[in-house]
């Protein structure tokens, strides 16, 4: 028999406060003059950015997040969006490249024959579970049809059950890119 | 018997043997398009060029004789040159739309390109455009601006099947496979050529746009169609079942035997596996009550049919039971049943199939006894009884004396002798995996796996037991025979140990010397459709 070593458990507290910190107001002082100094700097940066002065010193900024949206960067991979042929059908072959390389195995392709002899295979469905996707953007590189593409620049596509996660042929099909006009511009949604 | 060099290593060969072949013996795997070893040689696609030293050029090592003091290089710079040349010749009109092809991921022009290619394209001109994707027969489809011009497809034709449909036409580059006028590839092997293919010339049918290849799995098999007893390989899906709509099984393929099949078979082994997945499986224990039929968990459907077999032995006699077996059984199943009614003192089984006459049959693979195993029943000394199509069971049903059956898979009704006589059975259990008839008429079903669902061995028409593997979990509540007789054994305080399937073989070989002497043969490790690329991983 293998003797099992005991090894006690017990968790290292802090070393604990000092009485200065113990007394409080010290602290809240303290903590108050980094906030009042970030407050009247910015406010000091803003007013001479009115005046037209100091404009290479940036000031923080706040973004009104949803009505204002920050532009990205335009290899940022965002939501999938599947591409169309000059008739609006999907260009995807469903070769199951994507399907292949996802590590994630978050996309679910069903193949069809198509009545066209010279298209031959089209996707019955395409499914995405975003729920699971990572955004490597390997199913992008790996498209041999440039049929798959991460540049909707769309990120606010949370769901309230995974069922809703999963995008379908028709939901891909119709992400219309969402892009701005450059990196950290602000730009106020309609 | 010539001795010569190849990459090095001497080896001596008989005499007419091709270089192609001696490399082979050797291990050593020349990249090839036209030449398949069951075919007559073409030497067309120029693929196998290599290097025998104090010849003036490459030689095609399919057409070249072993010599004695022949010294061959396989793998040297101007083969690769040479080679690629050919690649390049041979992609020149090649649509290279894999996206959309079935072949990709087992398509030769794709391995070696990976291998030898050019992968800076220079071909500048148009390409020429052919027909695509068309039916040229009930299982094959063309698409002519694939084709390589291998010919192993009008070659099979011609020698193998000897059909003759199909044909290259027109010539130089507008050189094309068409079928012959008025014709259809619809011969009894025609499958065949998808497999011989190199390219994604000729694809199948039935397979096509169901599932990539490289999400396949695949198991070792035997064909359970007829007597013959193909070794076959089974590919099936089961990780993306959304992409087959539930189908688990999507196709069969070949394994080379040489003492059985060779590389082929027939389109009735080819796609005789539908019954897999067909909706008339059965998946759970079904019982017949007087309120029509209810399921039953497993456990209570056995002690319910070892119930009954106890309650009929201890009223009527160890005479009024018999099992009713059937030559799709494998030896170990039957084995099992033979133990359990020895264990029961039941003597009166039976396996002939009811209202049974011989199918089509010819002289290459097809066998008119379309059982894989009957051999196995014959060798198990189940076919005593000299009376004719097991109808004495009817004739013992009728008479009173046979008041219980356990019948195995078969249909009893199809012989209407038995159809009449089932009425006036009391007692009827079914084992089988798909419904039929008689399943309907049982009071008691027990649900069995199929061939792909169990390990065992079919014994073939020659007396080969061959054994084959389980491919895929049992559909629903069903068991492989071997393992529902065990468990109903269970409550006869039968031990399980000889029921298990590596002591079930034991005791089948100590107890048959047949299974002894007989070539029990293992599926092959190394799955025969995978040894392109196996080889050149050797290589």
């Amino acid at each position: 028999m293998e003797e099992i070593v005991k090894v006690p458990k017990q968790a290292e507290k802090g070393s604990g406060l000092t009485f200065w910190q113990r007394t409080y107001v010290p602290e809240i002082v303290r903590g108050l003059k980094l906030t009042a100094a970030h407050f009247f700097g910015n406010l000091a940066v803003h007013i001479f950015h009115l005046l037209g002065l100091w404009t290479e010193h940036r000031g923080a900024a706040t973004v009104q997040y949803p009505e204002e949206m920050r532009g990205y960067s335009s290899r940022l991979r965002s939501l999938h969006r599947l591409t169309k042929r000059a008739d609006g059908s999907p260009r995807c072959v469903a070769c199951m490249m994507c399907e292949t390389i996802c590590p994630a195995s978050c996309i679910y392709i069903v193949a069809a024959e198509h009545p066209d002899p010279n298209i031959e295979k089209y996707p019955e469905s395409f499914d995405i579970d975003l729920g699971k996707c990572v955004f490597c953007g390997f199913c992008v590189e790996v498209c041999p049809e440039d049929a798959i593409r991460m540049d909707t620049h769309i990120l606010d596509f949370a769901a309230y059950s995974r069922e809703e996660m999963i995008w379908d042929i028709h939901r891909l099909l119709n992400n219309e890119p969402r892009r701005a006009e450059g990196i950290g511009q602000i730009r106020k949604m309609k | 018997m010539p001795t010569l060099t190849i990459d090095g290593q001497p080896i001596t060969v008989s005499k007419g043997t091709t270089v192609i072949q001696a490399a082979e013996a050797l291990g050593i795997y020349i990249p090839r398009y036209c030449y398949h070893p069951g075919l007559s040689i073409a030497g067309s696609c120029r693929m196998c060029l290599v290097e025998i030293e104090k010849a003036p050029r490459l030689e095609v090592a399919c057409y070249s004789q072993a010599a004695d003091g022949m010294v061959v290089h396989t793998i040297t710079e101007n083969v690769r040159l040479a080679r690629r040349s050919v690649l390049e010749f041979l992609l020149s009109n090649h649509p290279l739309d894999c996206p959309v092809c079935d072949q990709s991921g087992e398509c030769d022009l794709q391995n070696y390109y990976m291998e030898f290619g050019l992968y800076q394209s220079r071909f500048l001109e148009n390409k020429i455009k052919r027909r695509k994707a068309y039916p040229i027969g009930p299982h094959v489809m063309l698409d002519n601006e694939r084709c390589i011009l291998c010919s192993r497809c009008v070659r099979f034709c011609d020698e193998v099947s000897k059909s003759h449909e199909l044909g290259i036409v027109n010539r130089g580059e507008r050189s094309e496979i068409a079928l012959y006028e008025g014709r259809e590839l619809n011969n009894a092997y025609s499958g065949n050529v998808i497999d011989i293919c190199p390219v994604g010339a000729l694809t199948e049918r039935d397979f096509r746009f169901q599932c990539r290849v490289w999400y396949l799995n695949r198991t070792a098999s035997i064909c359970p169609g007829c007597a013959r007893g193909c070794n076959i390989e089974i590919h099936y899906n089961v990780l993306r079942p959304y992409q087959s709509k539930g189908k688990r099984i999507l196709r069969i393929k070949p394994r080379f035997n040489p003492a059985v099949n060779k590389w082929w078979i027939c389109d009735e082994g080819r796609y005789g596996f539908r019954h897999i997945d067909a909706s008339n499986r059965l998946r759970e224990c079904e019982a017949q009550t007087a309120d029509g039929v209810i399921p039953l968990g497993m456990e209570t459907a056995l002690k319910t049919a070892a119930a009954w077999i106890g309650e009929s032995i201890e009223q009527h006699g160890k005479d009024s039971v018999g099992f009713f077996l059937s030559p799709e059984l494998s030896n170990e199943d039957l084995y099992a049943i033979l133990k359990l009614a020895r264990h029961l003192g039941i003597s009166k089984i039976d396996f002939r199939n009811p209202g049974e006459h011989p199918g089509f049959e010819d002289n290459f693979l097809i066998r008119g006894d379309k059982n894989p195993n009957r051999r196995g029943c014959v060798e198990l000394g189940l076919y005593h009884r000299q009376r004719e199509n097991g109808g004495w069971m009817a004739e013992e049903i009728k008479q009173g004396t046979l008041r219980m059956l356990v019948a195995f898979l078969q249909d009893l009704s199809l012989e209407p002798e038995f159809k009449a006589a089932l009425v006036s059975l009391k007692r009827l259990i079914f084992v089988g995996s798909n419904s039929n008839a008689t399943s309907e008429q049982a009071g008691l079903v027990l649900p069995s796996a199929t061939y792909a669902e169990k390990n065992g061995s079919f014994t073939n028409f020659q007396g080969r037991a061959q054994r084959f593997e389980r491919a895929l979990v049992p559909l629903g509540d069903s068991l492989p025979e071997n393992e529902l007789i065990a468990r109903i054994a269970a409550h006869f305080r039968m031990p399980e140990q000889p029921f298990e399937r590596e002591q079930l073989l034991l005791d089948l070989r100590a107890e048959f010397p047949f299974f002894d002497q007989s070539t029990l043969d293992p599926p092959d490790v190394e799955l025969a459709y995978q040894t392109t690329i196996a080889q050149r991983e050797h290589a």
